[in-house]
């Protein structure tokens, strides 16, 4: 791999007033580009370790944090969070929570972050434009955040983040709200800007299936500890076998299914994937 | 509870029509998920279902009575809704009192409100914290105590806005366990959802929803292989549809056990 951009080592954080780690000992290495996915059930820590990632742990939710985390060539633990804002990006789980309500229209919103950054004033219009483009939101240029549904504030949100553009994205759970379609073009633009934009990709997601088509990695979180790491056929078949609370997409336990009834020979590579799906059960 | 919409329109009064022109009946005991992309409608329909919205003209009847003529206070007896945002909803300082706070409210005896809390946490996974504040609770978490607030009324039907949104694998698998009891159990049920793998699992019935009109009905399984309809709704076949389809079959999966069965039937 070369040089990383995320790297973390021997990662612990308590909350303040919690009883136990929400991160027992993590390290991870990302390099330049790589879209990562986390997966892993509620409290095994995925939103803790985007927190740790964008600074918000330890500067803005306070508690005891043990190891080091250097993102983009920050010391994250001893930056605060407004000198990594200009490289480092996190759209929140929920995106009632991100947006400023300091501006009054989707435009001024997403170009608010990029006044802060003190991106020229001529730049400020094309930039949000891009971003509202790329989310599918341009049509809602002018209206009032709040006027928006759910899934539009989510792209919204989104949208902010995107166009600071960010070395490093890390995104949790940025699809919650959204339909197929919206979740489908979330998922494009995502891969495009780490393809082309040697944008750096951190993501929580429930959706496993988008997950397995999307991402080139796929990490799983477990009681705070990173329990797999690889492509996403390999960590979603090893996770079928564990209790770590991932679950399976449907082919996955179509193909469990079928093993269980003789249909499927023992030693087969379970499917994760529609294709690997029909190419094992055909 | 049979429950019926009769050529019902709906306007925001931002001037937004949400339904132009529904009419749908939901049998008793029927299991019936509401797809469709955001905006569809989805949302206004199901709170037209319980009086928490009153249609601008057309007809909604809860049994045989007309919405309009009863307060949602009446109407949330008999058809319980449990959010999308938990937030909406959860208002007591402990799980124990936001869950019988419906009870409470039937004045049913306080052994049957105990009882009532006690199965309706313990259907939710919820029931060791009873005595935590909502708040305290992860998001995940106080959407379950929403669910455990309205199945505690025993309502003869229910309407689930998203329920899946947020919760994880095995929360997701609770569920489906959960919907399927009280579809056993007789009752009415409801479901607004993206989640189209849930669907075809645990609802026998699919109603799709696009621009603010019904655009197909039926069975879920013969619902969710109609591509062309689909697609016009913006919505993705389920995985189990989309594998059955790509191996050429006519007749679709609920659930993988029905998959792996129909896979030895088209091998023999």
């Amino acid at each position: 791999m070369e040089s990383a951009v995320i790297a973390v080592s021997g990662l612990r954080f308590r909350y303040a007033g919690a009883e136990q780690d929400a991160l027992q000992g993590l390290d991870l290495s990302i390099g330049e580009g790589e879209l990562v996915g986390v997966a892993g059930a509620n409290e095994s820590g995925k939103s803790t370790l985007c927190y740790a990632l964008t600074g918000y742990v330890p500067h803005f939710f306070s508690g005891t944090l043990v190891g080091s985390v250097s993102i983009a060539g920050h010391d994250v633990t001893r930056t605060p969070v407004s000198l990594l804002a200009a490289d480092i990006g996190l759209v929140f789980h929920n995106p009632f929570n991100q947006i400023s309500g300091a501006r009054t229209t989707v435009l001024e919103e997403v170009a608010f972050g990029l006044e802060n950054l003190g991106v020229e004033q001529a730049l400020l219009r094309p930039r949000s434009m891009q971003a509202l483009r790329a989310t599918g939101l341009d049509d809602l240029a002018d209206r009032s955040p709040y006027t928006l549904s759910g899934g539009e504030q989510q792209r919204l949100a989104i949208a902010a983040v995107m166009a600071m553009q960010p070395k490093v994205l890390v995104l949790d759970e940025p699809t919650s709200q959204l339909d197929p379609a919206g979740t489908r073009a979330i998922f494009e633009v995502l891969r495009r800007l780490a393809r082309d934009g040697r944008t750096t990709i951190v993501l929580t997601e429930h959706k496993l299936g988008w997950l397995a088509a999307f991402v080139d990695r796929l990490i799983v979180l477990h009681t705070g500890r990173l329990v797999a790491d690889g492509p996403p056929r390999d960590v979603l078949a090893e996770a079928v076998e564990h209790t770590w609370g991932v679950g399976a997409t449907r082919y996955t336990r179509a193909a469990l299914a079928a093993r269980r009834q003789g249909q499927l020979a023992a030693g087969t590579r379970l499917p994760v994937t529609l294709e690997q799906a029909l190419e094992v059960l055909r | 509870m049979k429950l019926e919409l009769r050529d019902v329109r709906f306007q925001y009064p931002t001037g937004v029509l949400a339904l132009d022109g529904v009419s749908l009946s939901i049998g008793s005991g029927e299991a019936v998920a509401l797809i469709g992309e955001n905006g569809a409608g989805k949302t206004t329909l199901a709170k037209l279902l319980n009086g928490l919205l009153r249609p601008t003209s057309g007809t909604v009847l809860v049994g045989e009575d007309d919405t309009r003529r009863h307060t949602p206070a009446q109407l949330s007896r008999r058809v319980g809704f449990v959010f999308q945002n938990p937030d909406d909803q959860l208002f007591a300082r402990t799980v124990r009192d936001e869950v019988a706070f419906g009870p409470r409210n039937q004045r049913l005896s306080s052994g049957e409100v105990q009882a009532r809390v006690d199965r309706a946490l313990d259907d939710v996974g919820l029931r060791p914290a009873i005595d935590r504040h909502p708040y305290d609770l992860t998001a995940p978490e106080r959407k379950r105590v929403a669910l455990a607030a309205a199945l505690a009324m025993h309502t003869p039907a229910l309407i689930l806005d998203e329920p899946t949104i947020g919760q994880d694998a095995g929360g997701v698998d609770r569920l489906g366990a959960l919907v399927d009891g009280l579809h056993a159990e007789g009752r009415t049920l409801i479901a607004i959802t993206h989640d189209v793998d849930f669907c075809l699992e645990h609802f026998e019935r699919v109603v799709v929803m696009a621009g603010g009109r019904i655009l197909a009905d039926g069975p879920a399984t013969e619902v969710l292989k109609d591509l062309e309809r689909l697609q016009q709704a913006q919505v993705e076949p389920p995985e189990l549809v989309q594998l059955a389809l790509g191996l050429g079959w006519e007749t679709m999966p609920h659930t993988p056990d029905e998959f792996a069965v129909l896979l030895a039937n088209h091998r023999t």
